[in-house]
Parts: structure tokens; sequence; C-alpha cells
């Protein structure tokens, strides 16, 4: 096979030095995780409230969107819905139309990358900056997030120092990070102040009152969504929360679980525009709630816990796939085991679906989850989707697509065999009797192995045998 | 999840010895039936088994799947345990058999079976609560515990417990101890670069502990690894390193030394070492306790 995902994943696995970087990076990740997590017992019950506030939220997302809206407009935020990636794109032309803003100035947002608003709106002539120091970075290099929370992690300390040589040839080249970052500190300074609109994601959008949460390290997020006279805020349908009371436990384990810090520099409660007598803020908040996908995803009960993702990351951290091929192998926005559960879930099976077999099924990914999404079950019921012939009772676009005839008769000859002992052990008999006729080549196999050998005898020859009671 | 002392020793267990083992590794589950009579434990080894279902499972292929676990969960009605040498197959059984079977007649019979379901190593420690002496040579060893038995099983512990008791045999941890070997059933067909790097990177950090031979208690991962130990030695100029399935290590370690089972011919029935039939009763089993 010779698809595009494998190409990638062929080219990444040669890159060896990027490779090391990744290990190193997600190593640290893990440890740091760890630590913050001395106690297991604890680590579990706060799972557990986590997964508890999150599936709550699912079981009444249409209730609580209506009372999001209901209390945003309350507190004079305007409120957006968009069905589609095009629809939000669109929402966001139309407001910085109405303002004649050139300019927009980003604070990090996986929503965003979704949209692909960045090169939308460079299309009509709209300067789109992102300012999140790893998102700016590869914004520089023209390239997309390689990790849902370390967008430039596959970025080597001197590939930014030459990088940030390259386009900013006045700044004397320097690989000191903090000599970096004040650069682009110093850059971006200027762009907050000029910006006539910021941009910033949401982490949680509390129902109870109309509050939008945002978790940040950099301050960047504060300054994109305080600074400039319009704030647009975006963010899928799922990301709402019941009460405030909800925040504490998801705050506790979202950093702890990601970056493995206790709690991030930076918590931002936005509830709504500048008010009369206040001196500073935005004039006008906006909130796009974008579905994409969401809620077909919402209709299964089995594909919701999808849903349930706080997009901490840990999964892709602890993921031994993604370690190796790296975040833009996958060639989706979200990369890892929740991109490969959620990107062939909202763009389907015939686009993504594919990633569904890059996973060994080891489990990694659903031990760290934060909330306890059954990652790799849901990669089997992906599975299944993609070869059922029910297409019609599963909410996944293009189900049964993947399924080729010689596969399925195989399975279908191989369950039959496996169904009829007197066929299987004569096949079982047959096989060990014939074990000098099995190749050594077996193909992708041997091309680091050697091949399996039966055995003389099988195991129900022998153990009959033996005598071995066999009722 | 294992628990201890969750259930009281029975007198006898059925015996689920997985395709894999079947074809290729039927030494594994020889050794593992030797190991629960020693015990005292009457193993009932139906002939009519053959796979538990989850090549197809794993697949996507559920109806494919179901006709074959059900095919099984027959096999096993009594109310005893089943005890599974592989915590891929066991998991198999205990976690997804429920899954697979929701809403279909025989749901009930499908629970009954997962519920009773086993790994090896867990009905050893915490069942059997078994006393081994180690009759070997000093040997460094490497455990590879698979991600279903620890994950799904809960059982990760458990194969440490065991050589634990074993005075020659000294454990040599290697780096990345609990990630994937890169197996992952179809996975290695179907992304075989990824597969390859996941093993390449296994098999180095196990050689870099020293350790002569492997254990684990899936031989997925072991015909995986193993495999690619013989690639290595073959074509590469590496050491040659053992890898045997836990049961196996642990019976050849524990047992008295006996003539190998001559395994071509007819001749098997007739040259059955003494301590492998009929199965041991308690007492005969003293002589083996720590």
């Amino acid at each position: 096979m010779t698809t595009e995902f494998r190409i990638d994943v062929k080219k990444a696995l040669g890159k060896s030095e990027v490779r090391a970087h990744f290990r190193k990076a997600m190593d640290t990740l893990m440890i740091n995780r760890r630590n913050q997590f001395p106690d297991d017992a604890a680590l579990q019950a706060l799972r557990t409230q986590a997964q508890a506030i999150r599936a709550n939220v699912l079981s009444k997302l249409p209730e609580l969107l209506q009372q999001l809206e209901t209390n945003l407009t309350k507190n004079g935020v305007q409120v957006h819905w968009a069905e589609t990636t095009d629809e939000a794109n669109q929402i966001v032309l139309a407001i910085m139309q109405k303002h004649g803003a050139k300019s927009i100035i980003k604070g990090k947002s996986m929503v965003s990358e979704e949209m692909g608003l960045n090169h939308f709106l460079e299309e009509r002539g709209i300067e789109a900056l992102e300012s999140d120091l790893g998102e700016f970075i590869i914004q520089l290099d023209g390239e997309t997030p390689s990790h849902i929370i370390m967008p430039a992690i596959h970025k080597s300390k001197e590939q930014i120092s030459t990088l940030f040589h390259e386009k900013f040839p006045d700044i004397p080249y320097t690989d000191n990070v903090d000599e970096l970052t004040a650069s682009a500190r110093r850059i971006l300074r200027d762009k907050f102040y000029a910006a006539p609109v910021g941009l910033s994601g949401v982490n949680f959008a509390v129902a109870e009152t109309g509050t939008l949460c945002l978790v940040e390290n950099e301050g960047n997020g504060r300054m994109s969504t305080t600074i400039p006279p319009v704030h647009i805020a975006v963010t899928g349908i799922e990301k709402v929360v019941e009460k405030l009371s909800d925040i504490p436990p998801l705050l506790s384990i979202l950093p702890r679980s990601a970056t493995g810090q206790p709690i991030t520099t930076y918590f931002n409660m936005i509830s709504g525009p500048r008010k009369a007598d206040e001196k500073d803020g935005p004039t006008e908040v906006h909130l796009v709630l974008l579905d994409n996908g969401r809620s077909r995803i919402y209709s299964d009960s089995e594909l919701l816990a999808t849903l349930r993702c706080i997009r901490c990351g840990a999964c892709i951290n602890h993921c031994p796939v993604y370690v190796r091929i790296g975040g833009h192998s996958y060639g989706t926005v979200y990369p890892g085991p929740i991109g490969t559960i959620l990107e062939p879930q909202k763009s389907g099976l015939s686009v993504h679906g594919e990633l569904i077999q890059a996973s060994s099924l080891c489990g990694a990914c659903g031990e760290v989850c934060p909330v306890r999404i059954p990652i790799p079950n849901i990669i089997n019921r992906l599975r299944y989707d993609s070869v059922r012939k029910d297409s019609e009772n599963t909410p996944t676009q293009d189900a049964g697509t993947k399924r080729k005839p010689l596969e399925a008769a195989t399975w279908q000859a191989w369950s039959w065999a496996a169904s009829t002992p007197s066929v299987y052990n004569f096949g079982g008999k047959t096989a060990t009797q014939l074990r000098g006729l099995v190749p050594n080549n077996l193909g992708a196999w041997t091309s680091v192995r050697s091949a399996p050998k039966l055995a003389e005898q099988t195991l129900h020859q022998q153990l009959k045998a033996l005598g071995v009671d066999h009722e | 999840m294992s628990e201890t002392t969750r259930t009281p020793k029975p007198d006898s267990v059925y015996f689920f010895g997985t395709c894999l083992i079947d074809l290729i590794y039927p030494k594994a589950g020889v050794s593992a039936v030797q190991l629960l009579q020693r015990e005292g434990v009457k193993v009932i080894y139906p002939q009519a088994q053959t796979c538990c279902g989850q090549p197809a499972w794993n697949s996507g292929y559920r109806d494919e799947a179901r006709k074959v676990a059900r095919a099984q969960i027959k096999l096993f009605s009594k109310p005893i345990p089943i005890v599974i040498p592989s915590g891929s197959c066991a998991g198999m059984m205990k976690t997804h058999y429920p899954e697979l079977f929701k809403g279909e007649p025989d749901e009930t019979e499908a629970l009954g079976v997962a519920n009773r379901v086993y790994e090896l190593t867990e009905f050893l420690v915490d069942v059997l609560n078994v006393q081994l002496q180690d009759l070997g040579e000093p040997v460094d060893v490497a455990v590879h515990t698979s991600c279903s038995a620890r994950r799904e099983m809960g059982v990760a512990d458990k194969i440490e417990q065991l050589l634990g008791q074993l005075s020659q045999v000294a454990v040599k941890e290697q780096a990345y101890k609990a990630e994937c070997c890169g197996f992952g059933g179809t996975f290695a067909v179907k992304e075989p670069e990824i597969s390859a790097a996941m093993v390449a990177d296994k098999t180095q950090h196990i050689r870099a502990t020293g350790a002569t031979q492997l254990v684990s208690q899936d031989c997925g991962c072991l015909m995986n690894i193993s495999g690619a130990f013989a690639y290595q030695a073959q074509h590469e100029g590496k050491p040659a390193l053992k890898a045997q399935h836990i049961a196996e290590f642990l019976w050849e370690r524990t047992s008295n030394p006996s003539p190998a089972l001559p395994l071509s011919g007819k001749g098997v029935a007739n040259s059955i070492p003494s301590n492998m039939s009929p199965p041991l009763t308690r007492g005969g089993r003293e002589g083996f306790s720590a």
C-alpha cells in the first residue's frame, strides 16, 4: 500500500533525529505527569470525578447549550452557531468586516486549526497572527501543529534559532531559549496593541454562569482576549460544562495530565465585554460554537465518549505510535490516539479511516485519559463500522466502505473453520504436518523478523496423548 | 482486575490453550497444564476448542468473531475457572465477550464465561498461591508483560511475583518496560513499518539489560520479539536471545530433569515423562515446595 499516510509514516520513521527528539519530549511529559500523580488512588478518584462531569454534560448537551447561550447573551456575549467549519469561518469574517478589521491576533485554538481559519482569512487579505510561542514558530515556517498542546514540539532549539534568524535578520543569531522567547515577545507586543480583533479558543464554557474559561501559560491568551477591542472565541459544542463548581476538578486534572504542571500560569474566566465603568477589556465579545460532525458523534451512545475529551494530549504523549511517527504523519488537525478516533468520525472513514489501523490497541491512551475515554474500544468500534454491512445502524460516515470482498471472504472462511472443531483440528494437524512448507519470506513480517515455525504437533494432539481430560 | 483470594482453590479448571499456542507454541500449553496439575488441580481441556475470536474482533468482523466465540462458550459450561495462558485471549473473553454478546440470546452464557476467566499467572499467584522451588542454573531474565495482561487483565506484576520465588533467577528490567512491543495482531501486518520500529526498540532495550533470555505470558508478543531476536542474530550478527512463555520457563526450572518429549511420529503417548501424567496429587507436589 502506498497511501499518503503510509508514505508520510515511512518518511517520519526515517528521520532518526526528529524521532529522538520526540522520544525525549514525550518521555519528559510522561515523567512530569507521573510526578503530578504520586497517589494512584487519588488519581483514579479524580479521573472518576472528571469523567462524571463530562458524561453529565453529554447526557444533557442540548439543554446546556441553550442555557449557555441564554446566560452568555445576558452577559453581553454574542453567540453564533456554526454547523460546518465554513460557516464558522464566514461568521468570523463577517465580524471582522463589520469592524473593517484587516488583521487578527490569535491565542492558541485547535478549533481554529480545525476551521483552517488562518488560511481562510489570508485568502481574503486578512492577516492572522499566532501569538502562542509554539504556534508563532510553526506559522513562521508555514507548518501545522504536530501536537495539540505543544504545536512546535517537532522542532529542535537549533531549528528554531535558524528559523528566527532567517525570518528576522535584524535580530542577531542566538540559540539561547530565553533570548529567542524575548524576541518573540517583543515582536508580538506591538501586534497586540495594534490588532483590531483577538481570537481565542475555550477550554470550558460554563452554562450556569455564561463564563468562558481559558487555560494558558504564556499570557498571550489573556492579551488576545483583553487588548483588542473585539474578542472572538471559537469552540466545539462539546466544551460546555454545567456548573462553575465543575471547573476545579477539571482544572486540577487538565494541566497535570497535559504538561505535568500543577496548574497553568494563567487561567482566564471571561464573563462578557467591558462594562461601562471598566477601564479595559474588549467592547465586543463573540462566541462561535462549532458542530463539524460533533452532533453526529453525539447521536451514538458508544461513540459519544469521544466528546468527553478535554484536549489535554496525555493520550498523545503516551502513544507508542505517535512517539515514532510524530504528529504530521497523521495528516490531521488532531494527531495521536484522540485524532485517530475523532478525525474519522468528523470527516468520515473515507477521509481518515486509515488511521484506525495505526494502533496496536496497547491501551496506553485509555490508561492515562483523565476522563476515561475508552479509546481502544472506540478504535475497535470504528474498525467494525468500516467493514460492517448494516451501515445504516451507525452515524459514522462512509461506514462499510472499507469492506473488501477478499478480506471479508477470508474472515468468513476463518470463522467457519474456527467454529467447526473437526475442520479446525484437521487444518491444524495438516498445517503442522506441512510445516516444512511454510516459506521463510512472509512479506512485511519477515522484513525484521524470522518467520515463526509451526509446531510438530498441535497442543490438541499433545494433550490428548498425555491423557488430559477433554470432556 | 485481579483480586487476591477471589476464589477458593478449585478441584478442577478448564484450560483454554489459545490458537497460537496450539499451532506454534504447544510446549507452553503443555507446561501450563503441568503447572496446574502439580498443584493438585484437575485440568479439563475441551478438545473442540479453537480460537477466542480476537483476530476477527480486532479487525472489525464482529459477526465472524461472535460465531467463533459462540463455539467456545458452549465448551465451558461448568461453573469452574477457565485458565488461559495469554493475557490477550483472556482479555478478549473477559472484557470483550460481554460487548460481543450484548443483546444476543446467549448473553448470559457469555457473561458466565467472562466472569470465570483467569490469565495463567494470575491464577497461579492469586488462586493457587503456588510455591516454587528453583532447580535451574543462575540466569538473568527480562520480562515482557503484554499490554493486555497489563491493562485489560490488570495482572502486570504476576510474572515478577512468580520469578521472585526462584532463587537463581535475576530479573533485569529493561527501559520502556510498559511500552507495547509492536505486535498488536493485524497491526503488525497492516502497519508493518511502525510495528518494525516498535519491535526494534523493544529488542534493543531488552538486549541492553544483559539478560540472556526473555519471558512473557503472551505468545503474540513472543512471536514478535523472538522473531526479531532471531532475525537480528541471523542478519545483524547480534547474540541470539532465548524467548519463552512463562509457563514453559517455570516448568523447566521447577520440574525434575526429564527427557524431552519426542514429538515426531506416533510414540508420544508412550514416552510421557513420569512426572507428567497422571496429574499429580497435592501430596506429590510437596517435594517441589520451597
